[in-house]
């Protein structure tokens, strides 16, 4: 009795197949305390849907993905996955990591076998499995060649063939695709699509995590929409196009927008959008972005087509950029009052306008003018600075300062900001071999 | 269609499967003769280790020259029975400290100091405890070399490996916990693939290092009777005392020869295959090559013999879902704390201990003169090594630019410089000590090149290989803005090797405290040259038995190694790695 190789139970439509309730999430960081990573999720995945749940990195996706995958328990909170709570690996569930994760001294067949080999599954049987799911995957002939020969789009295709191949309920994808280039990803992002029309995967719904608001729209039943810091869903999207959807239709515009919109919200009464940056007053952190990078958008934003008021989806799609490059720099340039971002735009203040239109040094004028004004740190720094007799202080202590409030990275990260941004303004200085602050230019 | 095994159902047959395929080809037979002679060899050595001592008086090691092949393949046994010890022991430990933070906590010192420190001194007492072990027999006498030469060998493979286990890439460890691995598979799979790089980088200088004292560990002395186990070591010992320098010259070359056996036969195929392991995601350019390798990949049938067997290996345990399946460790972190402050204080507690035991031996023995008097070795010797490195660096670095910035000349340079490093120094030391008694020279100054003499080639391929890496488009540019001599030495390319310059002479300094035990004393025939240094004080108070000067002189030299360890070299390789690493 020759039972195909890869095969779908079925499985009943009352009990949901995945149920996240009540999880939160903290990190301990020495002595700054826990840091909220997840808070409050409930969210449930049934039979037969594609889920994504979409927000800026570091909201705290992957790791409601690696507690769903039953990689580390939550805080608080429970995970069921077909009726059994979740307390170890779970067998229900498969993974495709966003960095491929696939042994590079294997073979591209002895890799899609590793999940049936631990399972304890003879060799013949494990062969024939693995070489129908390869077949399926499309990369028939690729059996005996190793990752290195292979490329991003298809060492990604092996990963999902390891996936398939133990006959998961549910397929998890980790941002599968945001490694690869463009044309790849679309190619595998239709291929998928296309196996899961047709109904030839043995799973029966997936979850995936993505920063990419296109990509969600164009795969996804619904959508779950994240904020950061801490992460937190805060509204869910039904998608009900029928597939294939193009990306010119204009009800798939529509809803993209919407979605800029939504994450670009702010709230009534707050002054700032929640969770724009983590943490307050000098302990706020602040995304690396290159002052190039601010300059270069605020030019595009006040050129032709968009004369001082660009739409973010449009804006992204022209720059490519994605949400995780374009949010930071928007809300970089909102914290310095450069910029309004709203409802799904973005919008120059005056002293953006004003900025554009200045040559070099008034342009570093007005940056380091509004940066000791409108940034908590920065004017921190230049007013003790200022006090000190010799204008100068060393960085470990503004570093310790921060890290009272804010993890050691983030300190560092936010530290590094303000230091490019300071030399860019010229506003103070800094010493990379001593880390000190000083008020005098290098010579 | 692929073009894979023979369980495809369509009648068609399979590539090595038709009527040739059964029969051997001409690379088989090569091969076939090469696996039945080291069979022959090594049922051969292993008779004779087990036969008993009464033998050894009856035919004493001779300098006869018809013995030497017998010596050279005894000697090779014991030191290859030695690394498959040091294997098993870095498996074990290794692991444990890699998964245990309280192992950790007291193995990771631990191979720290053994690493820099030789234990030479000690093995008196293991011997003894061996040849009770196996009473009447050679194998008692044949463990304690072999015990002799793994501890010389162990330590920086060890070391090592922890440190691939900790290196493991996050998401392959996720991705082995996701798909429940057994911790077997996931070993053979995740952890043994991925540190055999290092592993076997590590086994070969540890298989060079190991000859090193190989004179020591085959002449044994228990109380007044000496063993002389039949290998080379004996045979330049015998040859030492009586001047006898064609012998010598004959070892030499026998262990040259022997060398560059195991390294073509062994070595070279071991690195060629483990090439695959290498943890970087393209293609490399240069793969090395092995004609052994080559030889068994071509041959038909032992390939079908290995292939299934291979296939067995990793049927050994395959643990059925149920078990596999870990669950969350569910401790409160406090509860963790506290077990951990527990565990250190237990360490503390034992290390006072055992200090104060050492140190009280010693005030029972030992007058604080002693003392002051080591310690004040210990500067002497530190002395030399610094000026010696300094020197070898001064000669060495220059050349190894220019062979670097030339791809021909260090492809040619590379395996020379490492078969240097891997020759044992020692054995030339004789030559060094006729030389030093008939030109009358000052043992003081004329002992110490001795020491750096076998750890300077270090310093050279490690800067052949900086060299060799520097980016060309660095050194276009300083072409293009036309640095001249020595602003291009100060700006560009010292600079550039700096980190693989402070790893060579790292492992040069450590290499010639170790050195400084066999270098420091020298003798020829019943001539003795002694250096005043911490090497001759432990030489000379393990030859007399005078176990507590050992203990002293050993416990200041892992003193004075440690903390310029930690002074200097972590400070350089810090510094190395945080401003000179090029990571374009």
């Amino acid at each position: 009795m020759d039972t195909p190789a890869l095969v779908r139970a079925p499985i009943s439509a009352a009990v949901p197949l995945v149920k996240v309730e009540g999880v939160r999430h903290t990190y301990r960081h020495g002595d700054a305390g826990e840091l909220l990573v997840l808070d409050d999720i409930y969210l449930t995945l049934n039979d037969n849907e594609i889920v994504a749940l979409l927000g800026r990195s570091g909201c705290g996706k992957s790791t409601l993905m690696r507690i769903i995958a039953g990689l580390m328990p939550p805080t608080s909170g429970t995970v069921t996955i077909a009726g059994e709570q979740v307390a170890g690996p779970a067998s229900q569930v498969a993974m495709v990591f966003q960095s491929f994760a696939l042994f590079p001294w294997l073979t591209v067949l002895e890799n899609v076998e590793i999940g049936l080999e631990a399972q304890g599954i003879a060799p013949e049987q494990r062969k024939k499995r693995a070489l129908a799911a390869i077949d399926l995957i499309g990369l028939d002939g690729y059996e005996s060649a190793y990752p290195k020969e292979l490329s991003g789009g298809m060492r990604q295709r092996v990963g999902l063939a390891r996936a398939l191949v133990v006959n998961p309920k549910v397929l998890l994808m980790d941002e599968p695709f945001s490694t690869l280039d463009v044309l790849t990803a679309e190619t595998l992002r239709t291929d998928l699509l296309d196996l899961w029309c047709e109904g030839r995967m043995p799973i029966s719904s997936i979850l995936t995590v993505t920063h990419d608001i296109e990509e969600a729209v164009l795969m996804c039943g619904r959508i779950l929409v994240f904020s950061s810091n801490p992460g937190r869903i805060v509204s869910e999207i039904k998608v009900d196009f029928p597939q294939p959807r193009s990306r010119l239709d204009p009800k798939f515009r529509q809803l993209v927008d919407d979605i800029y919109s939504l994450m670009t919200a702010r709230p009534v009464g707050k002054p700032t959008r929640e969770g724009m940056f983590p943490g307050t007053g000098i302990a706020m952190v602040l995304p690396r972005v290159s002052p190039n990078v601010l300059s270069g958008l605020m030019e595009t934003v006040a050129a032709e087509p968009y004369n001082g008021r660009a739409d973010l989806p449009a804006l992204a799609t022209s720059l490519q950029m994605e949400i995780d490059d374009l949010f930071p720099a928007a809300d970089t340039l909102q914290l310095f009052r450069f910029a309004e971002v709203a409802e799904g735009d973005i919008r120059l203040t005056e002293a953006g306008k004003r900025f554009v239109q200045s040559d070099l040094d008034q342009r570093k004028r007005l940056f380091a003018q509004y940066l000791l004004t409108y940034v908590p740190l920065a004017g921190h720094i230049k007013r003790v600075l200022d006090e000190r007799a010799a204008h100068r202080a060393p960085a470990s202590r503004f570093r310790d300062e921060l890290e009272d409030y804010i993890p050691e990275e983030s300190a560092e990260q936010t530290l590094r900001a303000i230091i490019s941004w300071a030399r860019y303004g010229e506003a103070f200085a800094y010493d990379e071999d001593s880390g000190v602050f000083s008020l005098e230019n290098p010579a | 269609m692929t073009l894979s095994g023979p369980d495809k159902s369509d009648g068609a047959v399979p590539l090595g499967l038709g009527p040739r395929g059964l029969l051997p080809n001409i690379y088989d037979v090569v091969i076939f003769v090469l696996m039945a002679g080291a069979f022959v060899l090594l049922a051969h050595g292993a008779r004779e280790m087990g036969a008993p001592l009464a033998k050894l008086d009856v035919a004493p090691v001779t300098l006869d020259p018809a013995n030497l092949p017998e010596y050279a393949l005894r000697t090779t046994l014991r030191m290859f029975a030695a690394i498959l010890v040091s294997l098993l022991f870095t498996l074990v430990v290794g692991t444990l400290a890699a998964k245990s933070r309280k192992a950790e906590l007291i193995v990771v010192p631990a191979l720290d100091i053994l690493q820099s420190v030789p234990i030479l001194g000690f093995l008196t007492f293991t011997v003894i405890f061996f040849l009770r072990l196996f009473p009447g027999s050679q194998l008692g006498a044949e463990c304690a070399a072999i015990f002799a030469i793994f501890t010389s060998q162990a330590w920086n493979m060890t070391f090592s490996y922890y440190q691939s286990l900790r290196a493991i890439p996050s998401d392959l460890d996720e991705m082995t916990r996701h798909f429940r691995l057994s911790s077997w598979l996931r070993f053979l799979r995740l952890e043994l693939p991925f540190s055999a790089p290092g592993l076997i980088w590590n086994t070969m200088m540890s298989m060079s290092g190991g000859w090193f004292f190989v004179v020591a560990s085959e002449a044994i002395a228990v109380g007044d009777a000496r063993v002389n186990l039949p290998g080379i070591g004996s045979w330049l010992a015998l040859a030492i005392e009586r001047r006898d320098i064609a012998a010598v010259a004959l070892a030499v070359a026998v262990m040259g020869i022997v060398i560059l056996a195991y390294d073509q036969l062994i070595f070279r195929p071991i690195v060629a295959w483990a090439d695959k392991f290498r943890f970087e995601q393209t293609a490399a350019q240069q793969r090395p090559r092995s004609w052994v390798l080559d030889l068994m990949r071509r041959s038909r049938m032992i390939k079908r013999i290995f292939v299934p067997l291979a296939g067995l290996v990793t049927r050994i345990w395959v643990v059925p879902r149920h078990v596999s399946s870990p669950h969350f460790r569910s401790m409160p972190p406090n509860l963790v704390r506290a077990g951990d402050i527990a565990w250190l204080a237990i360490v503390c507690v034992g290390t006072g201990i055992v200090l104060w035991l050492v140190v009280a031996y010693l005030r029972a023995n030992l007058g604080r003169d002693d003392v002051v008097a080591a310690i004040g070795l210990g500067f002497l010797t530190l002395t030399r090594v610094m000026v010696l490195i300094t020197v070898a660096s001064l000669i060495w670095v220059p050349i190894g630019v220019w062979i670097g910035l030339r791809p021909w000349a260090a492809e040619r340079a590379q395996p020379i410089a490492q078969f240097l490093a891997a020759f044992p120094a020692n054995v030339l030391f004789p030559i060094a000590v006729v030389g030093i008694v008939s030109l009358k020279l000052n043992p003081n100054i004329w002992l110490s090149p001795l020491m750096v003499l076998g750890t300077q080639w270090y310093i050279l391929f490690n800067v052949v290989a900086g060299a060799s890496a520097f980016p060309t488009d660095l050194r276009e540019a300083s072409t293009i803005y036309r640095l001249r001599s020595w602003q291009w030495w100060r700006t560009v390319i010292l600079p550039g090797i700096f980190p693989y310059y402070i790893t060579g002479a790292l492992t040069a300094s450590g290499g010639s405290w170790n050195a400084s035990i066999v270098a420091e004393v020298a003798s020829w025939g019943d001539t003795k040259l002694e250096a005043a240094g911490l090497g001759a004080f432990i030489a000379t108070a393990t030859e007399a038995g005078d176990y507590p000067r050992v203990v002293l002189g050993v416990a200041v030299m892992s003193i004075f190694v440690v903390t310029i360890n930690r002074l200097l070299w972590r400070r350089l390789y810090r510094l190395a790695t945080r401003r000179y690493r090029i990571d374009l």
